[in-house]
């Protein structure tokens, strides 16, 4: 029997995968234009993702889909896109450097792409797992690429990021199959508990497919993967680990949540991140190893929602939404302010900073304020307060609770590292008749792309503009 | 939701809204202005900071035509709060926020002293610029202060009243880190993570109840809004801590002293004038009017508090070396008072501790210009090096001399009035503990005279100290940032009235539910 395949469904699938295409065929045609053809097609995704039609389904069988159209789906596949193009930006200026071959660079990234696009349309188990596959597989290649030995750490990194994903994805795989064993449901929407004699097995499967996602968005204990792989890749491909990689688990997470009772997992995963991530935060000295504990936390407060079940799915993606945004500018500035192949440096190579390159610094403060939760980081503020609404509607008032002290403790990092942008000059020892010009001299203000400042003004613009109108999230959200 | 709430007209629902958005464009475009023109920006800053206050004083003289008798009932039978200015427009209906703006007579004296503040402050900072930053973005700072503390006082939104109270943070913060002085990032660090700490528990009691209610709305929310009693006394308890460490209120107090010490001359002004009022407003708007039954229960429990704090305070006070650290622990003896009476939670009680607000805010606002302008020239704020100032220095003693015994309450100065009313309004409920909690606070209050006599005793009298030689005349700029102060300082206590003239309909219908 043949299979109607409703092709306007999978539009932005088609748009994705073309984008890759298109990346390898200008590589190997042209040998440029590559990050050009990534940023247009991940441009044509994003249209394509609004242009398919609303509801529209294929690969089903009966009611139940492996491929479902919904707003939250476009939106998330726009994010994805969105995600993907500013850090083919932000990686010009190391691309240019040599750091990496271009087109392999743009292939793999427009490639997990793909897989982003997928993970955001899933339909079942497996097309899921599959599309959380193609998001990192490209991943584990894009840490270690690099020709020269410039970054001893890459290698490492590189590994470790593919083992622990590998088992991941094993755990997944197998939670799935057991669940499937005991109820043969793998369609989302059908998902349940189980009953009977295969209650248990179906409770265990389902714990581990959360352990396995879990994993994905480096959830407390399954975290220990993410600082050495962060600090050991480029920092653009750290910005797309700690963003697109993170929603695609996200995403994974608050499929199974909703439909299967997995609330006290949840919650413990929750708060052992948020704490655990927000405390090793603190003792930090390298600029992306606090951004990547850092993250770990924001995981903390994306999950705990999904803690209540299919109630505070809403909550979580909205969270993860702003979050993203958030993280993307942070990344974003911290690379920009580097300069082209470097690492993150340590946080003393930060000192200052805002007071050289005062966008920047502008930038960076929005982005830290945000993940903070206070203003002028709206879109961060609201983003904790619906995490909080959720939480307390469910009545869960403690979750809620650990959630706010967490704030507190956060922001105790997120200041030092602002307050070290404007920190004064410190005399050097020797005596100077100007310390402010001997550091400048020292310490040169490094030249940011247009490309590169492109993408952070969109991004900020964008984070401005959803800090003063978050409404239009919540709506398509909701939807 | 309305946009026009009845009854008020288009040209105060515009200066009501002007009155946000004139500081948050002056921050803006101070903040933009090329940094070579940094006295330029300032002059700027200066000029929007004062059409703010005439917008602000336009607010409170253009007269509405609102009807306040009858047509807003709320859920209980209680006296409606009617704002005399409203705005209300739909913000984010999924959490529920409204940008719902208005002013009455709890609201506007706070409203005018923070606009009065913020531009004495800002043409102080035309003149004299701390050390550590440009004056320009701490101009331009001062004016997202402005934006923060206004907003928080009018708001009339609980999650919009949270996100004003939040504004105010991170620039506080940059204020003390960037312009303080030698332990400044200690200091700031404290103040930052203290009044988060207080801030996500105002967080947690703001979605408490309004998760319970289904509504932000402090108009329908004032008078409990039939919040079962375990709902008021959780929001209560949360409430309470969150704006005991704004006020801040004994044991919480930690942060401020230190956060005064070390913050410029400006920073400390609008820190003790308006910002430490946003805690004790929030406890009257919020605490009392929101959860009136938890108020009720922890009226006691505030009010030993609000006695330890006025003992306390007192005590250290006479302790202290340092003429800040000084000032500073005395607006915890000051704030408790006004806690005090919050606590008795009767009309007469929330009255004295607006006026207390107000009487705070002017008097410690000039204690700490003119503890500034005795560092700035001495060079120290150590009491034992300074000494004999009005041998050097006798106008500048002569003005020290009048804030400090305008703090102390001297009747008919406007110290007075929020403490004596405090201690009557004890006495007034009558039992056993609280009579005992009006005389502990009168010790307290005596108390306070023996440590600002002993200040003037130290700074003032005796021989001239090597320190205090030299002084500069007070310059003109000091003048115009002083003398409405001073003048502020005479008005309210001769006419106390002025800050309490609308204040009798909102205030009952706060504590009607409480009765």
């Amino acid at each position: 029997m043949t299979q109607a395949v409703n092709h306007a469904a999978l539009l932005p699938l088609y748009a994705a995968a073309g984008t890759a295409l298109l990346v390898l065929i200008a590589d190997l045609a042209f040998a440029r234009f590559q990050v050009l053809a990534g940023v247009l097609g991940a441009a044509a995704t994003a249209v394509c993702a609004v242009a398919a039609p609303d509801r529209a389904a294929t690969f089903c069988t009966g009611d139940l889909c492996s491929w479902v159209v919904t707003p939250r789906a476009a939106l998330l596949s726009v994010l994805f896109a969105a995600l993907t193009a500013g850090v083919l930006a932000l990686s010009v200026p190391t691309l240019r450097e040599g750091y990496a071959p271009v087109g392999e660079f743009a292939f793999l990234l427009t490639c997990s792409m793909t897989g982003g696009v997928v993970v955001a349309y899933a339909g079942d188990l497996i097309t899921l797992i599959v599309g959380l596959e193609t998001l990192t597989l490209p991943l584990y290649i894009l840490v270690g690429l690099h020709r020269r030995r410039a970054n001893p750490a890459a290698a490492p990194a590189a590994v470790t990021f593919f083992l622990i994903s590998v088992v991941s994805t094993a755990v997944a795989s197998l939670g799935a199959a057991l669940l499937y064993a005991a109820t043969g449901a793998l369609h989302l929407s059908e998902l349940t508990g189980g009953a009977g004699r295969f209650a248990h097995l179906a409770t265990v499967g389902a714990a581990l497919i959360v352990i396995g996602f879990a994993f994905k968005v480096a959830a407390v204990p399954l975290h220990a993967w993410a600082p050495v792989t962060y600090d050991g890749a480029p920092v653009p491909v750290a910005t797309y680990l700690s963003t697109a990689s993170k929603l695609g688990g996200v995403i994974a997470l608050a499929a199974v949540v909703q439909r299967l009772d997995t609330g006290l997992v949840v919650a413990v995963l929750a708060v052992l991140t948020m704490t655990v991530g927000n405390l090793v935060a603190l003792r930090q000295t390298r600029m992306v190893r606090l951004l990547a504990w850092s993250s770990v936390a924001q995981a903390g407060y994306i999950i705990a929602p999904l803690a209540v079940g299919a109630a505070g799915v809403e909550a979580a993606f909205a969270y993860a939404v702003f979050f993203v945004l958030l993280e993307f500018l942070a990344f974003g500035a911290v690379a920009a302010l580097r300069g082209p192949g470097t690492d993150g440096g340590t946080l003393n190579d930060f000192h200052g900073a805002g007071r050289r390159d005062k966008w920047l610094g502008a930038v960076l403060v929005l982005a830290f304020a945000g993940l903070a939760g206070l203003p002028p980081g709206l879109a961060g503020l609201f983003a904790k307060v619906t995490v909080v609404e959720s939480l307390i509607t469910a009545g869960w008032g403690w979750l809620a609770g650990v959630v706010a002290l967490n704030a507190v403790i956060a922001l105790a990092y997120y200041v030092r590292a602002t307050a070290l942008l404007y920190a004064r000059v410190t005399p050097v020892g020797i005596g100077v008749v100007d310390p402010e010009l001997l550091h400048r001299a020292t310490h040169p203000r490094v030249p940011v792309p247009a490309v590169v400042t492109a993408a952070l003004v969109i991004g900020a613009v964008a984070a401005v503009a959803l800090g003063f109108a978050p409404q239009p999230i919540f709506d398509i959200l909701a939807r | 939701m309305t946009m026009n709430p009845p009854g008020v007209s288009g040209l105060l629902q515009v200066l009501l809204i002007a009155v946000l958005v004139v500081p948050a464009v002056g921050a803006l475009v101070v903040a933009l202005l090329p940094a070579r023109s940094d006295r330029g920006s300032r002059l700027v800053a200066t000029g929007f900071a004062a059409v703010t206050f005439v917008v602000s004083l336009a607010l409170v003289l253009t007269p509405s035509q609102r009807d306040f008798g009858w047509f807003r009932y709320t859920a209980t039978d209680a006296i409606p709060v009617v704002p005399f200015a409203e705005v209300d427009l739909a913000w984010v209906p999924r959490l529920g926020i409204d940008f719902h703006l208005g002013i009455d007579g709890i609201s506007y004296p706070l409203v005018v002293l923070t606009a009065l503040l913020t531009t004495l402050c800002c043409a102080y900072t035309v003149w004299k610029v701390p050390e550590g930053g440009s004056g320009r973005t701490l101009a331009a700072l001062m004016l997202v202060l402005e934006v923060g503390i206004l907003g928080t006082f009018l708001a009339l939104d609980l999650v919009l009243f949270f996100i004003f109270f939040e504004v105010v943070l991170l620039p506080m913060y940059a204020v003390i880190a960037g312009w303080g002085g030698v332990r400044r990032r200690e200091a700031a660090r404290k103040f930052v993570l203290y009044t988060l700490f207080g801030s996500v528990l105002l967080l947690l009691g703001v979605i408490t109840v309004v998760v319970a209610a289904g509504t932000a709305d402090m108009l329908a929310l004032a008078g409990g809004f039939g919040l079962s009693r375990t709902t008021q006394y959780v929001a209560f308890t949360l409430f309470a801590i969150a704006f005991a460490v704004k006020a801040p209120l004994w044991p919480l107090h930690t942060w401020l002293p230190d956060a005064h010490t070390e913050a410029p001359t400006v920073g400390s002004v609008i820190l003790a004038g308006v910002l430490l009022k946003m805690g004790t407003y929030g406890l009257v708007r919020v605490g009392v009017g929101v959860a009136p039954e938890g108020a009720a229960a922890a009226g006691p429990v505030l009010g030993i508090l609000a006695v330890a704090a006025i003992l306390a305070g007192s005590l250290i006070c006479l302790r202290q070396t340092e003429l800040k650290r000084l000032i500073a622990y005395s607006s915890v003896g000051h704030m408790g008072f006004v806690l005090l009476g919050i606590a008795t939670g009767t009309a007469a009680g929330i009255q004295a501790a607006l006026i207390g607000n107000i009487a705070h805010g002017v008097i410690t606002g000039l204690l700490f210009f003119l503890a500034g302008a005795i560092k700035d020239r001495g060079h120290t704020g150590d009491l034992a090096d300074l000494g004999g100032l009005r041998e050097t220095a006798p106008r500048l003693a002569g003005l020290l001399g009048f804030a400090a015994i305008a703090s102390l309450g001297l009747p008919g100065l406007a110290g007075f009035w929020g403490e004596a009313f405090a201690v009557v309004a004890a006495i007034q409920r009558g039992s056993a503990l609280w009579i005992t909690l009006a005389v502990l606070a009168a010790v307290g209050g005596a108390l306070t005279a023996v440590y600002f006599l002993r200040l003037l005793r130290r700074v003032t009298h005796g021989p001239a100290t090597p320190a205090v030689t030299g002084f500069t005349a007070i310059a003109r700029p000091e003048w115009l940032a002083w003398s409405p102060l001073i003048l502020l300082t005479l008005v309210v206590g001769l006419v106390p009235a002025l800050v309490l003239a609308a204040s009798a309909d909102p205030v009952a219908a706060l504590t009607g539910a409480l009765r």
